[in-house]
């Protein structure tokens, strides 16, 4: 370094800095300048190959501090931040850290200062900085390729292009080196390029894009998951702008895939929705309401078929609902619930075991007949896990409204309404479930299964059929006590 | 079933993937592959989101499932055993090297793995493990591994989870005993907050191990999370808020992460029919952030909630908190303690460090706040400086109006 060996006051320096981000260079000669007493003011701080002809006049050379001059102060957090902050674009920044160095001199605690403009303007480059290095971790790409060796085998090389928008290519060298250790890898930004061999970090010369592989394949399997994880229900496009701006695109394969995600997010949501979701915006409030509702209920396809759908009836204000599977081939022409063979088989033993049916509200899991035809003939179908649970909808709208103490679900399909899974109804019977809402669920047997059944077995059902009445009954007048 | 393709199988179990939201890969040990005679990958504390998806939300880890083939049936889940959805799976081995292909071009932190439930919950959390141990074992993948671990299975399988993953998690699903009884039959409250408690305390006992063997092996030193769906179930914010505070006491949680209930294809009939605005789930993320950087304490969160047991949506719970009690407005920056500087709102974290580490230098006047804060506007009737006091203007009863947002900005964001 060419030394200037008297100071004189009055001197304009120019400092050429020899790289962009060349930290060492510049405190080297910062420290010289402070100890010589040279004013902010007094220096030209010019890149390379920035005009320097302006300063033409200027003195280049560095001046030299007189022995025992004091040494020149900074604290950590100062020198923390400059190291970062050299790696700004902003053509400024060496002077406005020159700046707080001189400062610092006589204010040794202004970094602390927040609201003081040249420290917030000096924190910013850091934040800026800190960024675009944490951008370039994020968003650069590799893409392989293989190549001959010394040795002449084939091996795998991982090249990737990269615009930074600050001098931070050196600065992050030891990011990609720590994670990528044992791999080929180079790095090419129009600032220069950095190639690492498993073993030594070179530098190279400043590269363009066409230098860089122009694909991989494994791309395509990247794309598609970017375009399945997105969900589609929560469009926030100023969110994902804000933390992956457009200027970052052009290097990202999945990137490509964004104006089409956006525009069709809209379709796909709806295409989701319609895809199963009921949507149905409010609960019914009155049973009159559900039964027009259920008429047009065309949310599986049951409701297809040529049949009716048949409401609940009983007591809007019922202590006990009985809930059977889905109506039959008379209810479904009577338009009522339990008026065919199972119907009448149940209205026997409510009797039986003291139960008034006029008091309580009777109604089905699923509200339309499934059926096959053969021939002239409905054969009953059993409603599928699907179908009841798209019907479980209705059912809990009346309950709502009827507000029962007990209810009491005949068969799998109404446990299955009721309680959302598929229960045993050999293990569940004869003992309450309570329901969120406070009420209490009983489980027994469809009386049309009885109907299936002859002999002992029959005989057998059937008994177990009017201990669990019996129990409902029981219960429903302590309830009601 | 024809056999699919990777990119097929890709295609289906990222998609059934999703709904978690958790994408984080920070807060793990550090660690970097240097040294290392083929190992690959690093940590270094701070999580990187390496694409953003137009939802907004940070693509960090490979987050998919193993399978979507599940024995469960729970309702609010696109890949409960009654939905039509389509199903694949994955081999362990599949989903390692891809795993890796992916690490390679650094499209990714690392894995995030959960699956459906097949054959039974211990083969399922065992497959889960395989994936780990292959990555870590085989290849000395050091990047960042997140496994979802199933409550159901032994406790045995669940700890190997942890010896190889950075955080574990498990999905607490709703927020109310009720709820998750109503619409997810197979789950079991208290089998889920067993598993949590036990990976407490294997966390806190790998700890400890480490403080007095320096060889101690790791356990998840990401620690753990959780999930909790928002809007499927009739319970309020205020039995969110108490949920999620009484999981980071017990559990020591790192996370809780708040799932809007969002428009599943083949949805169960038993869900709510309009979906939660997403603006609920931000009030509620900005409640858990008041909890754990701000100094509110559960209760204090729960007093900013409406009749209805709801954060207002149309402004912040801060500042409905700060509504409420004018009382302890305005807050003088040149003198307040860091507490009541925290509860300006308007003031972040970083903002009131600053007021702090400025005010010794200064008196601060309203300029100077101003150009330590994003918006002056926002703070000024809360505060004093030695030039301002807000005359009145605590008391003042459309001060909710005036500092709101306005509603035309509100729909723009939630949409």
């Amino acid at each position: 370094m060419t030394v200037l060996q008297h100071v004189e006051a009055g001197t304009y320096y120019v400092v050429e800095m020899p790289e962009p981000d060349d930290f060492e260079f510049w405190r080297e000669r910062a420290r010289a300048l402070v100890q010589c007493d040279v004013p902010p003011d007094r220096i030209a701080w010019i890149e390379p190959g920035g005009s320097g002809d302006l300063f033409a006049h200027g003195e280049r050379r560095s001046p030299m501090p007189e022995e025992g001059a004091r040494p020149v102060r900074a604290n950590r957090r100062f020198v923390s931040l400059a190291k970062n902050a050299i790696l700004h674009s902003d053509p400024d920044r060496f002077a406005l850290l020159y700046r707080l160095l001189w400062r610092l001199q006589s204010s040794p605690r202004i970094m602390e200062d927040k609201a003081d403009p040249d420290v917030r303007r000096m924190e910013e480059l850091d934040k800026n900085v800190r960024r675009d290095s944490h951008k370039m971790h994020a968003f650069v790409r590799f893409r392989l390729i293989e190549e001959e060796s010394e040795d002449g085998e084939l091996r795998e090389h991982y090249v990737a292009w990269f615009e930074p928008e600050h001098h931070i290519l050196r600065a992050n060298a030891g990011f990609f080196m720590r994670r990528f250790a044992n791999m080929h890898w180079s790095i090419l930004t129009p600032q220069g390029s950095l190639h690492w061999d498993t073993d030594t970090m070179r530098e190279g010369p400043p590269a363009e894009r066409s230098n860089a592989p122009g694909g991989d394949p494994m791309e395509d399997l990247w794309r598609s998951y970017y375009a399945s994880i997105f969900n589609p229900a929560r469009l926030k496009i100023g969110a994902m702008l804000k933390e992956m701006p457009r200027k970052y695109w052009k290097n990202m394969p999945e990137a490509a895939l964004i104006p089409e995600l956006v525009a069709g997010a809209q379709k796909r949501e709806s295409t989701m929705v319609e895809a199963g979701t009921l949507e149905f915006e409010e609960r019914p409030e009155t049973l009159a309401a559900i039964d027009r509702a259920i008429h047009a209920c065309r949310k599986c396809p049951i409701g297809e078929l040529d049949n009716q759908a048949v409401m609940g009836e009983g007591p809007r204000d019922a202590a006990l609902m009985i809930v059977g599977e889905q109506p039959g081939d008379q209810e479904d022409q009577a338009g009522k619930p339990f008026v065919g063979p199972a119907g009448q088989l149940l209205d026997q033993h409510l009797e039986r075991a003291g139960i008034d049916r006029g008091s309580a509200y009777v109604t089905n899991t699923v509200k339309h007949f499934k059926y096959v035809q053969r021939g002239k003939r409905r054969l009953h179908q059993s409603p599928g896990a699907k179908e009841i649970d798209t019907c479980r909808w209705w059912i809990e709208s009346e309950r709502a409204i009827v507000q029962p103490r007990l209810v009491l679900a005949m068969g799998a399909s109404a446990a299955r309404g009721m309680l959302g899974k598929t229960v045993s109804i050999s293990k569940a019977r004869g003992a309450p479930i309570p329901l969120e809402d406070g009420s209490e669920l009983w489980i027994t047997a469809h009386p049309s299964y009885l109907l299936r059944l002859d002999g002992a077995a029959r005989d057998e059902q059937s008994r177990l059929f009017d201990a669990d009445l019996a129990a409902v009954r029981e219960r429903l007048e302590e309830l009601q006590a | 079933m024809a056999s699919q393709t990777i990119l097929q199988k890709l295609e289906i179990l990222a998609d059934a993937a999703k709904y978690d939201a958790s994408c984080a890969s920070s807060g793990t040990a550090k660690k970097n592959s240097l040294g290392s005679a083929k190992g690959i990958g690093s940590t270094e504390g701070m999580g990187i989101c390496h694409a953003y998806a137009p939802d907004g939300r940070c693509i960090s880890l490979l987050k998919i499932l193993l399978t979507n083939h599940c024995v469960f049936d729970c309702h609010y889940c696109v890949n409960r055993k009654s939905s039509n959805v389509a199903r694949a799976r994955f081999t362990p081995q599949e989903v390692v090297d891809l795993t890796l292909a992916f690490y390679r071009r650094n499209y990714i932190e690392g894995l995030f793995l959960s699956s459906g439930i097949v054959k039974n919950s211990n083969h399922t959390m065992e497959q889960i493990v395989e994936v780990a141990r292959i990555l870590r074992e085989e290849h000395d993948f050091r990047g960042y591994i997140h496994l979802k671990t199933i409550p159901e299975a032994d406790a045995e399988i669940v700890h190997q989870a942890g010896l190889y993953a950075d955080r574990v998690s498990i999905n607490v699903e709703l927020p109310t005993d009720a709820g998750l009884t109503r619409l997810a039959p197979d789950k079991d409250a208290r089998q889920i907050e067993g598993a949590m408690g036990k990976v407490r305390s294997d966390l806190v006992e790998a700890k400890d191990a480490k403080k007095r063997f320096r060889h101690a092996p790791r356990f998840a030193p990401a620690g753990q999370s959780t999930q909790m769906i928002v809007g499927a179930d009739a319970a309020t914010d205020a039995d969110i808020v108490g949920k999620a505070s009484r999981l980071y006491d017990n559990f020591r949680l790192r996370r809780v992460y708040y799932s809007a209930f969002s428009p599943i294809p083949d949805a169960s009939a038993v869900l709510p029919l309009k979906r939660p605005p997403l603006i609920r789930e931000h009030r509620l993320y900005q409640s858990d952030w008041l909890m754990r950087f701000y100094g509110y304490k559960p209760a204090e969160v729960m007093q900013a909630t409406e009749a209805d047991g709801n954060l207002p949506l149309d402004i912040d719970p801060k500042l409905a908190w700060a509504l409420k009690f004018r009382d302890s407005f305005p807050v003088d920056v040149n003198r307040a303690t860091k507490e009541q500087l925290l509860r300006v709102p308007g003031l972040g974290v970083k903002a009131v460090h600053k007021i702090l580490a400025s005010r010794r230098h200064r008196t601060l006047r309203l300029d100077d706040v101003a150009r330590l804060t994003l918006s002056i506007t926002k703070v000024r009737p809360f505060i004093c400086t030695v030039d301002w006091r807000p005359v009145m203007l605590t008391d003042r009863a459309d001060l909710r109006s005036m500092l709101a947002p306005r509603t035309e900005q509100l729909e723009l964001f939630a949409a």
